[in-house]
């Protein structure tokens, strides 16, 4: 078994003979995004460009700024996408009706190691995505590493559900890939409110996993929507504390892991929350101490990457997560860069100056979730003008709240703008409104 | 996708609807810890992308206020789930229609 959607198994020789009709259906370009919403589709669509020796990008965001990057990236990139709807704005590519047909037999897939299956991009301080690349064999291995370390790769088929995106570096991981490289299957839906969660979950035989995120999770318990027996839950791109983590085993008689990684490096580390604050690295991935944080190397990694995070090593394979390096924000596991933001918000005609500020749990940003907010020079725009514009560049997480129109911005001598400074504008703009 | 270039536009909610709207906006405004006035929410502006600019992480809270508050839990699935983040209004309708509690 491959998949299931709405509890009807997908096997994994309609897999292969999807794939094969989807590979003959794509156009003659090398890249490809991949904006399939149903998690069948995109890893029908992913394994198809694999095999058709294409390359899958995988930007966080599909916001018409990123797809125009994306355009400077790889010119021939074209989008194959399941939605009618889509209006992503490349050549397009409907992903076809797979209904049974005489499909001419293939040869044995072999995909070499070293194949580049896709890029990952995270947000540059100069306002331009930074590509990753991914290449085949490393991604095989990291997946199956998480397989052994959560205990997937027993006799049992696992069904498995997630709230995330496949698109997204943890969904495209562990979900899409975790299911096919460990002989376990992924549910094709993503549900959102708890109560579907418990509805897909329910569809599915046991032994059940839910793959989510603190944000999910939070809500899922305090919805008290029931869910159905579930082997593990594991969690990701943000750090979840214990309490919840707890609170998670304990109601729902499950076992949580929280997994630790990044766009560039993929996940490097696992925890079970509940018992210990402490990270364990992947077999063959090593951290060296950098200041505050440390670069990743060995393993699966594909090159020596630094981490974004303020890091302290515990043990060879061991270290203690502390918090994010000042210049990056993670909002509800999606992350950027206030350099980023502040590039995309200073590019906007009109702008005369303005900066991105992260809003600490005392400003009263709603529990568990960090926002941003911004104070901006741009005397001939308005807040709904200037959020349109703003609206077609980030990522709809990122924007501001609130966002402060102010007469200048308070920099110093050498044109930075002192923490406390801009901290103390903005209390004042928004007593004002 | 303009309402008013649809030629199924729907009939305006019912004014008694009002005092509802105000008690929706209240808690979304409290839940959401946003920096506008629950009486400053236009209650025809769409909740989600423009208009009042909230996301899929305000849209999640949202869901589960209402199911405390009202006893609704809401899914994907159901038909009018397109329009329940449209407006206030649409969304104070949906409760009305729907409350448990």
């Amino acid at each position: 078994m491959v998949a299931y959607r709405a509890g009807v198994p997908l096997r994994a020789g309609d897999f292969l003979a999807d794939v094969m009709r989807v590979a003959a259906a794509l156009p003659e370009r090398r890249h490809v995004l991949n904006a399939c919403a149903d998690r069948y589709r995109f890893t029908v669509a992913f394994a198809a460009s694999l095999v058709a020796n294409k390359v899958s990008l995988l930007p966080s965001t599909h916001t018409p700024e990123v797809i125009r990057q994306l355009t400077q990236f790889a010119p021939d990139v074209f989008c194959l996408t399941d939605d009618a709807r889509c209006q992503i704005d490349l050549p397009r590519v409907r992903f076809p009706e797979l209904v049974p047909a005489e499909v001419p037999p293939w040869p044995p897939l072999e995909i070499e190691a070293d194949r580049l299956a896709a890029y990952v991009f995270t947000s540059g301080s100069t306002g331009t995505p930074l590509p990753y690349q991914k290449t085949w064999g490393r991604l095989v291995n990291c997946v199956r590493f998480e397989a052994q370390r959560l205990g997937l790769l027993d006799d049992r088929s696992h069904a498995l559900v997630g709230t995330v995106p496949p698109q997204h570096m943890y969904g495209f991981e562990s979900t899409v890939l975790l299911a096919l490289q460990s002989g376990n299957a992924f549910s094709a839906g993503r549900p959102f409110y708890p109560a579907d969660v418990s509805s897909e979950l329910a569809s599915l035989p046991a032994p059940r996993m839910l793959v989510s995120t603190p944000v999910h999770l939070r809500t899922l318990l305090a919805s008290g929507v029931e869910l159905p027996a579930l082997d593990l839950v594991l969690s990701a791109t943000a750090p979840l504390s214990q309490n919840l983590a707890r609170e998670v085993e304990e109601h729902y008689a499950t076992r949580l892991l929280e997994i630790y990684g990044s766009t560039e490096t993929g996940q490097i580390a696992t925890r079970r929350t509940a018992e210990t604050v402490e990270w364990q690295l992947f077999e063959g991935v090593r951290l060296f101490a950098q200041g505050e944080s440390a670069f990743a190397e060995g393993g699966h990694v594909e090159q020596r990457t630094p981490m974004c995070d303020v890091l302290e090593i515990t043990a060879a394979d061991r270290f203690l997560l502390h918090g994010r390096l000042s210049d990056l924000v993670n909002i509800a596991g999606k992350r950027s860069s206030l350099s980023y933001l502040n590039h995309q918000l200073n590019a906007i005609p009109g702008v005369v100056d303005g900066a991105f500020f992260v809003r600490e749990p005392d400003d009263g940003s709603f529990s568990g979730v960090t926002r941003v907010a911004a104070v901006v020079v741009a005397p001939e725009l308005d807040a709904a003008g200037l959020s349109e514009q703003l609206r077609r560049r980030i990522d709809p997480v990122f924007m501001p709240r609130p966002l402060l129109f102010v007469d200048s911005l308070p920099r110093n001598d050498t044109g930075k703008l002192p923490h406390d400074s801009l901290r103390a504008l903005a209390a004042t703009a928004m007593k004002r409104t | 996708m303009s309402d008013k270039a649809s030629p199924l536009r729907q009939p305006a909610p019912p004014a008694d609807n009002a005092a509802l709207q105000r008690e929706v906006a209240g808690l979304i405004v409290a839940a959401l810890n946003l920096d506008v006035a629950a009486a400053e929410i236009d209650v025809q502006a769409p909740l989600y992308g423009d208009g009042l600019g909230l996301d899929s992480i305000d849209i999640l809270e949202i869901a589960l206020v209402v199911s405390k508050q009202y006893g609704i839990q809401l899914r994907a699935d159901s038909e009018e789930n397109e329009q329940i983040f449209r407006s206030l209004a649409y969304l104070a309708d949906y409760i009305a229609a729907h409350r448990t509690k």
